[in-house]
C-alpha cells in the first residue's frame, strides 16, 4: 500500500483519466462534467484535459444519456456515464434495466453493453427525499447489472477501473459523504476484483458487515468497541452483485454473531439478502445470536439535519446493536 | 447456408423501380417480409409457434425502402414489429424462423423472440421490446460513429406510438445538437396498438416534431418503395456528410391486428380494406410491369422465389434442436477475457 493519501474524489478522476489515456474508446457522458467540473466537482479539470468530445457534456435526459451510452458501447466505444444524483436514474430506468441489463442475454450473446454508470447516492447533506436516497437493491435484484459500491478511497479508484474494463453493464454507486474523505491510493492503475467481499478489520467476537458510508463508521465503531473489550471483524461488501459470502459465512463461523448495517430502508433491502442467504448456508448453525440488522428507517430522507440524522445508523447506533448483540442470549 | 434475401447496398439514389436489378431486389425484400409473416401468422394460427408476435403485413415498403438507402456496414435499430427490418438488413430467415420456433439454431438462442432479433454481422442492433427504447440507443451508435470518425449512418426504426414518449424527445434532440448521422424513420401505422394518431397527438404529421429539434422532417408515402428510399437516400446521405440527423415518416398500415390478442374493435373493416387497395407490393409491381422494367412472369417468379425461401427457413428451422436451458445460468454476463 501506499503512503500517497488523496480523497475519494480525486481518485476517482484519477482513475478515468488513466482509463482515458489508455483506451480511446473511453468518454465520459453527463450533466455539466464540463467547465462546471461535476456536480460534486468530481469530473474537475478532465474536460481542460481531454476536450468536450469525450468530456461530454449533455442536456439534462438522463433517459438519453444512459441510452446513447447503451448504443455507443454496443458497438465498441467505452462510455462512463455520470448521473447527478442516484435518485435520477428513476428518469433512466428504462435503459438500465430494460435494455442495458438485458441486451447481453436476450440477443443471443453476441453483443454486449461494457457500459459504467457512476452515481452518488446516500443522506447526509440536507438534500431530502429526492436527493438522498440509497436505492442500491433496486439495482442488484436485476441479472445482467453489476453493482459496486466503493467504500474507500483507493476502491472507489480500483473498482472504477474494473467496471471500465468489465464487458458488462456496472453501475458505481459513490457515497456523496465520501467524495472530501482521504485515504491511501495508490499511483498505477490499480484493479480491485468485482465479486469479492473485503475484511476491512480483523476481529474475534462479532462481525458487522456494510456497506458504502457505513464502512468507515463500523470502522470507528469497532475501534470504540475495541476500548470495550469487544473485538469486532469489519466485512466490506465492495461489490453487492455478483455478492461473494464467503468472507462473511468465514466471519461468522469464527465469531458467532452478526450485524448488517446499511443506509438504506431496512424492508427489502440488500442486507435482507445477505441475511437470507446467511439463513440458507450451514454457517447459521454457527451463530449464537439472531442475525440483527442495523438499516436506515422505512421513510423518506427528511431535511433538518436532527431529522436527518435520525433515520440512518450513526456511530453510536453502531456501538449499541453490537453491545446488545454481544449480550445476546 | 445462409437462407437471405440480398439487400441492396451502394445504390445510387435513381428510383428502385427504374432498373431491373433494384426493381428485383425491392420486391424480393417486400415478398419476404410478406411471405415470412404470413407463414408465422399461420404457424401460430395452427398451435405450432409459441409466445406473441406483431406482423407488419401491409407495410413492407417502409422497411425495405428505408434500408435500401443503407450500406452493409451502417446500423439499424429496430421494433416490436420488426421482422421487415431484420430482413431489409440482410437477416438470414432460416435463423429468424428458428427465433420464433424457440431453437438453439435462433438468432438468441430462443431467449428473445421475435421482439428481440439482432444480428451484428448485418449491423442490426436489436429489436426492441420497449416502444421507443431504441431511440437513444441509436443515437449512442451515431455518438460512436461520430467520434471514431466512421462514416457509418445508424438507422432507427420506430412507429407513431413511440413519439410520445420522453425517451424520443431526448434521444431525437441529443442527435441533433451533436448532429449525429442517424436517421430517424417513424414508421406511421395510425395506431399504437388501438389509440389513433388522432386521438394521441395534436398535430397533422409527425415529421413536424423535427422542427421543435431543429432538424428536417419529412412526411413520406410509406406504401410507396421509391418514395421511402428517395426519402430515405438524402437523410442517409446527410447524415453520411456530417449535416445531422432527419425525421423521416412514412405514412403506412398494419393490415393485421397489434399482436396476437388484437380484435380490431378500434377500426373498421372498410378502413382495413381501404388499406389493402394500398398494397406496397401491388404498387410496386404495377409500376415496374407499366415501365417495361419487368413482366408479370419475372414478377411471379420473384414472388415463387421467396416463396421457397421461407418453406426451406422453415424445414430448417423445424428441425433444429429446440433451444437449450442448460446454458442459461452462465448467459447472463459476458465472460471476462483472461478470468477475473
Amino acid at each position: 500500500m501506499t503512503d500517497r493519501i488523496i480523497t475519494y474524489s480525486e481518485a476517482i478522476r484519477e482513475a478515468i483519466g488513466q482509463a482515458m489515456e489508455a483506451d480511446p474508446n473511453v468518454f465520459m457522458l453527463g450533466e455539466d462534467i464540463g467547465v462546471y467540473g461535476g456536480a460534486f466537482g468530481v469530473s474537475g479539470d478532465l474536460y481542460h484535459r481531454f476536450g468536450a468530445e469525450r468530456i461530454r457534456d449533455t442536456p439534462i435526459s438522463e433517459l438519453g444519456i444512459v441510452g446513447a451510452a447503451v448504443g455507443a458501447a454496443l458497438v465498441g466505444m467505452k462510455p462512463i456515464v455520470e448521473i447527478q444524483f442516484s435518485d435520477f436514474t428513476a428518469q433512466a430506468m428504462d435503459q438500465i434495466v430494460n435494455q442495458a441489463a438485458k441486451i447481453h442475454f436476450m440477443l443471443g450473446g453476441e453483443l454486449s453493453v461494457p457500459m459504467v454508470l457512476r452515481a452518488p447516492l446516500g443522506s447526509g447533506t440536507g438534500a431530502a427525499a429526492q436527493h438522498s436516497q440509497s436505492l442500491e437493491a433496486w439495482f442488484a435484484h436485476v441479472p445482467g447489472l453489476k453493482v459496486v459500491m466503493p467504500a474507500t478511497a483507493q476502491d472507489a479508484k480500483g473498482l472504477l477501473l474494473a467496471a471500465i474494463d468489465d464487458p458488462n453493464p456496472v453501475l458505481v454507486l459513490e457515497h456523496k459523504l465520501l467524495y472530501k474523505t482521504s485515504g491511501p491510493v495508490t499511483e498505477e492503475a490499480i484493479r480491485t476484483p468485482i465479486g469479492k467481499s473485503h475484511v476491512a478489520r480483523q476481529g474475534k467476537d462479532v462481525v458487522i458487515v456494510a456497506t458504502g458510508v457505513m464502512v468507515s463508521r463500523s470502522l470507528e465503531a469497532a475501534a470504540a468497541l475495541a476500548e470495550k473489550g469487544i473485538d469486532a471483524t469489519v466485512i466490506d461488501v465492495r461489490t453487492l452483485s455478483p455478492l461473494d459470502m464467503e468472507p462473511i459465512e468465514e466471519a461468522v463461523r469464527a465469531t458467532g454473531r452478526i450485524l448488517l448495517v446499511q443506509e438504506a430502508p431496512k424492508h427489502v433491502g440488500f442486507m435482507a439478502e445477505v441475511s437470507a442467504r446467511l439463513a440458507e448456508s450451514k454457517s447459521i448453525y454457527s451463530l449464537e445470536a439472531p442475525i440483527k440488522r442495523l438499516c436506515g428507517l422505512d421513510i423518506p430522507i427528511p431535511y433538518a439535519p436532527q431529522l436527518e440524522k435520525s433515520v440512518v445508523p450513526q456511530i453510536p447506533n453502531i456501538i449499541q446493536a453490537v453491545e446488545d448483540l454481544i449480550r445476546e442470549p | 447456408m445462409a437462407n437471405t434475401i440480398s439487400p441492396l447496398f451502394g445504390h445510387n439514389g435513381a428510383p428502385l423501380s427504374q432498373s431491373a436489378d433494384t426493381a428485383r431486389t425491392t420486391l424480393a425484400g417486400m415478398w419476404a417480409v410478406r411471405l415470412f409473416e404470413e407463414a408465422v401468422d399461420s404457424l401460430f394460427a395452427r398451435g405450432l409457434m409459441h409466445g406473441t408476435m406483431h406482423l407488419s403485413i401491409g407495410q413492407e415498403a417502409s422497411a425495405i425502402g428505408a434500408c435500401a438507402a443503407l450500406e452493409h456496414t451502417d446500423f439499424i435499430t429496430s421494433t416490436h414489429r420488426g421482422h421487415g427490418h431484420c430482413i431489409g438488413k440482410g437477416a438470414d430467415l432460416t435463423r429468424m424462423m428458428a427465433e420464433l420456433l424457440a431453437k438453439q439454431t435462433g438468432y438468441c438462442r430462443g431467449r428473445g423472440g421475435s421482439m428481440h432479433i439482432a444480428d451484428a454481422s448485418t449491423g442490426n442492433l436489436g429489436a426492441n421490446g420497449i416502444v421507443a427504447g431504441g431511440i437513444p440507443i441509436a443515437a449512442g451508435a451515431a455518438l460512436a460513429q461520430k467520434m471514431k470518425g466512421t462514416d457509418r449512418v445508424v438507422m432507427c426504426f420506430f412507429g407513431d406510438g413511440a413519439t410520445n414518449e420522453g425517451a424520443f424527445h431526448e434521444a431525437v434532440n441529443l442527435a441533433a445538437i451533436w448532429d449525429l448521422p442517424v436517421i430517424f424513420v417513424c414508421e406511421n401505422n395510425k395506431y399504437g396498438m388501438s389509440f389513433s394518431t388522432e386521438k394521441s397527438m395534436k398535430v397533422e404529421n409527425i415529421s413536424e416534431r423535427a422542427a421543435a429539434y431543429g432538424i428536417p422532417g419529412i412526411t413520406v408515402e410509406g406504401n410507396d418503395a421509391d418514395a421511402v428510399y428517395a426519402a430515405c437516400h438524402e437523410a442517409v446521405q446527410r447524415a453520411r456528410a456530417g449535416h445531422g440527423p432527419t425525421l423521416v415518416e412514412n405514412i403506412t398500415y398494419r393490415w393485421k391486428g397489434h399482436s396476437k390478442s388484437d380484435k380490431n374493435l378500434y377500426r373498421t373493416k372498410e378502413e382495413i380494406e381501404d388499406w389493402k387497395h394500398k398494397d406496397p407490393i401491388v404498387k410496386f409491381e404495377n409500376r415496374v410491369i407499366e415501365q417495361g422494367v419487368l413482366t408479370r412472369e419475372d414478377c411471379d417468379a420473384i414472388a415463387a422465389d421467396i416463396r421457397e425461401k421461407t418453406r426451406v427457413a422453415i424445414t430448417e428451422a423445424t428441425t433444429a434442436p429446440d433451444s437449450d436451458p442448460a446454458e442459461l445460468l452462465s448467459s447472463v454476463y459476458r465472460a471476462i477475457q483472461g478470468g477475473n
